[in-house]
């Protein structure tokens, strides 16, 4: 297990980075320069200017600009904010774990959704609860996650007046009743995440699910007189959930892109709606880190995904 | 093969004859299957609607999208605006009539952008037997483990105004959305492409055609790549359907099309401070972009069962 957890470590450096090399080309072939705004002011001399570039690496050749970036971003040295005068480091701090709350939540739900229906519905392929389901999903795939929230607000906050529609973080209650609050603001953004995710691992499910119930083994299960809840429960879906463990890894980069537009809807005090806001304020070095959080998110997960995988399939070899 | 050699001529004589009208069948026999799965016909017909509406709408609608009339302002629907009127007291028809023409450019041109990439990729990554198919395939998996929505942002952020000083405000995001959006999406295609490859190329017919001295490019154009389109097609249906809803998350937050463009996401967003008193305002964008998303994935449900011979129906 050891050596299998340090191939999987060490196949995630190099994904990060090339994560790292792709965001700082993307930033290093951007026109425009961050001290443009000195050049042009004429309260500050050049020979300031001058001094400030060099003192900054500007003019560097751009390898050794990206070996600076990249050691300044590992050393967790993310500068400060050009807008609210904070470390940037600090500033993500204090929104991440919303942020990883609010997804969490949602992937939880979504699973809880998704595991039943899929299930079900592949032990009774092509029945009328199978298309319900099947036009259920592909309902729920289509409806963007923004289209869904404004429906939500309209139907639960405005004509029904049972949710509240802006995420507080400063809810002056304590105790049950804190917590009470906390989740009613906290039901719709989850909700809203959390069916278009059902939605796609559904089909997922399925068809995991009747590719393996045609198995000889699973004949054998039956034939051997099991009941069919054993055969479904113990044989069949044990080893359909190894390929949606997988799947749901790699659905992340679309959860992470729900998340950050429930997040402006609902105005939840997270990292993505601080991403819009400092892109909105032309905040770049706040920008740059919250891109690096995700990716590193991303990484982190696909390698969470390949441990459990590694757990979860006895086939693969740790060795 | 001793005994097939004298049985060719002949065989081939009554097989050639046979051959022509077998090739418009197999259409045929597609659009047989296409038409069995229900919902994938009512899709196809749903979006022909939609795009005969904006193709000629515009001109049997004719109204300005940008004719202010403070008088009309938040007006429901009515005769004289049958979607209603936003808070400058422009006609919501005309505007998303005229914006959906954008939003479904965006798709097409996105998607088409998308597949040229990925085929060209997973070709090569197919056909190379060396160190260049496992790069291409590592850069394939970097791109997918890349965060796609905060990655457009950025990169939208870092290059909008560049592009708008170069092609102007529409041209300039319009080329922005599409490359970013075509260039974040290629990654499924070129790898289903990369697998059908690898299959199809140790096939006998493409054997035979190696024997017969083909070029490696006639055997990849007239021998493996038309066999491998079957699942391209599908993936590029879903691709368009994924880059409107990319265009339309874009625009929602501000970020995609200036205000003088009403694409369908504009709108929504436009539309999300007035939702306690306008809902009409945001139902129809969002009701349009759901319906193109949800008949362009049926349609491509549908294909899927068409364009695949190993299927009984």
């Amino acid at each position: 297990m050891g050596s299998y957890l340090l191939r999987r470590l060490l196949i995630a450096v190099p994904s990060l980075l090339g994560i790292s090399v792709v965001l700082f080309t993307v930033l290093a072939l951007a026109p425009g320069d961050r001290f443009e705004e000195l050049a042009t002011n004429p309260a500050v001399p050049p020979e300031v200017r001058t001094a400030l570039r060099i003192k900054f690496g500007l003019d560097d050749p751009v390898l050794v600009r990206y070996v600076h970036w990249l050691i300044a971003m590992l050393g967790g040295d993310w500068g400060f904010s050009f807008v609210s005068r904070v470390d940037v480091g600090t500033l993500i701090m204090q929104r991440l774990p919303t942020t990883l709350f609010v997804i969490g939540c949602s992937q939880l739900l979504a699973i809880l959704i998704a595991l039943p229906v899929g299930i079900y519905a592949a032990t009774r392929p092509y029945s009328f609860f199978d298309q319900v389901a099947n036009t259920l999903a592909f309902i729920g795939f289509s409806l963007p996650t923004f289209f869904t929230g404004l429906l939500f607000i309209l139907l639960f906050s405005i004509t029904l007046d049972w949710l509240p529609f802006v995420y507080r973080s400063d809810i002056s209650a304590t105790g049950w009743h804190w917590v009470l609050e906390y989740a009613r603001q906290a039901i719709m953004p989850i909700s809203v995440l959390a069916l278009f995710q059902a939605a796609s691992l559904t089909r997922y499910v399925r068809s995991a699910m009747l590719d393996v119930i045609r198995l000889d083994y699973v004949t054998t299960a039956r034939a051997k007189g099991l009941a069919e809840r054993v055969v479904i429960v113990k044989h069949v879906v044990r080893n359909a959930l190894i390929p949606v463990v997988t799947l749901v890894a790699l659905q992340l980069p679309a959860v992470f892109g729900g998340a950050i537009v429930t997040e402006q809807i609902f105005r939840i005090p997270g990292i993505g709606s601080l991403l819009i806001s400092s892109i909105l304020a032309n905040d770049t070095p706040v920008v740059m880190a919250v891109t690096f959080v995700f990716a590193c998110l991303v990484v982190l997960f696909n390698l969470i995904a390949d441990i459990l995988y590694g757990w979860l399939d006895p086939r693969i070899t740790f060795a | 093969m001793d005994g097939s050699t004298p049985a060719s001529p002949s065989l081939e004589a009554t097989k050639a004859p046979a051959r022509r009208p077998r090739s418009t069948s197999l259409a045929l026999e597609a659009w047989r299957r296409f038409r069995r799965h229900r919902l994938a016909l009512a899709g196809a017909v749903i979006l022909l609607l939609m795009i005969l509406a904006i193709v000629f709408g515009p001109s049997l609608w004719p109204v300005a999208i940008n004719d202010i009339d403070f008088k009309a302002r938040l007006e429901g629907p009515s005769w004289g605006h049958p979607f209603g009127t936003d808070d400058l007291g422009q006609d919501l028809l005309a505007r998303m009539l005229y914006g959906g023409r954008i939003s479904l450019a965006v798709g097409l041109a996105a998607m088409a952008f998308a597949i040229v990439v990925g085929t060209l990729i997973g070709a090569i990554a197919g056909m190379s037997r060396g160190w260049v198919g496992s790069a291409l395939m590592w850069l394939t998996d970097l791109f997918l483990s890349l965060p796609q929505l905060p990655l457009l942002l950025l990169v939208i952020y870092l290059f909008r105004d560049f592009l708008k000083s170069l092609f102007g405000a529409e041209g300039g995001v319009f080329i922005l959305i599409v490359a970013v959006i075509g260039g974040l999406r290629w990654m499924p295609v070129a790898r289903l492409v990369r697998a059908q490859f690898l299959s199809l190329r140790e096939k006998e017919f493409v054997e035979a055609a190696r024997a017969l001295g083909a070029s490696k490019s006639r055997q990849v154009v007239r021998h493996i790549l038309p066999n491998a389109l079957g699942p391209v097609i599908v993936a590029g249906t879903i691709d368009v359907a994924a880059a409107i809803i990319a265009e339309s998350t874009l625009s929602f937050l501000g970020l995609g099309f200036p205000p003088d463009i009403p694409t369908w996401g504009r709108i929504l967003f436009d539309a999300k401070d007035y939702l306690d008193i306008a809902p009409y305002w945001a139902m129809f964008p969002g009701a349009a972009i759901f319906l193109a998303v949800l008949s362009i994935n049926f349609v491509g449900d549908g294909l899927r069962d068409a364009l695949d011979p190993r299927k009984v129906m």
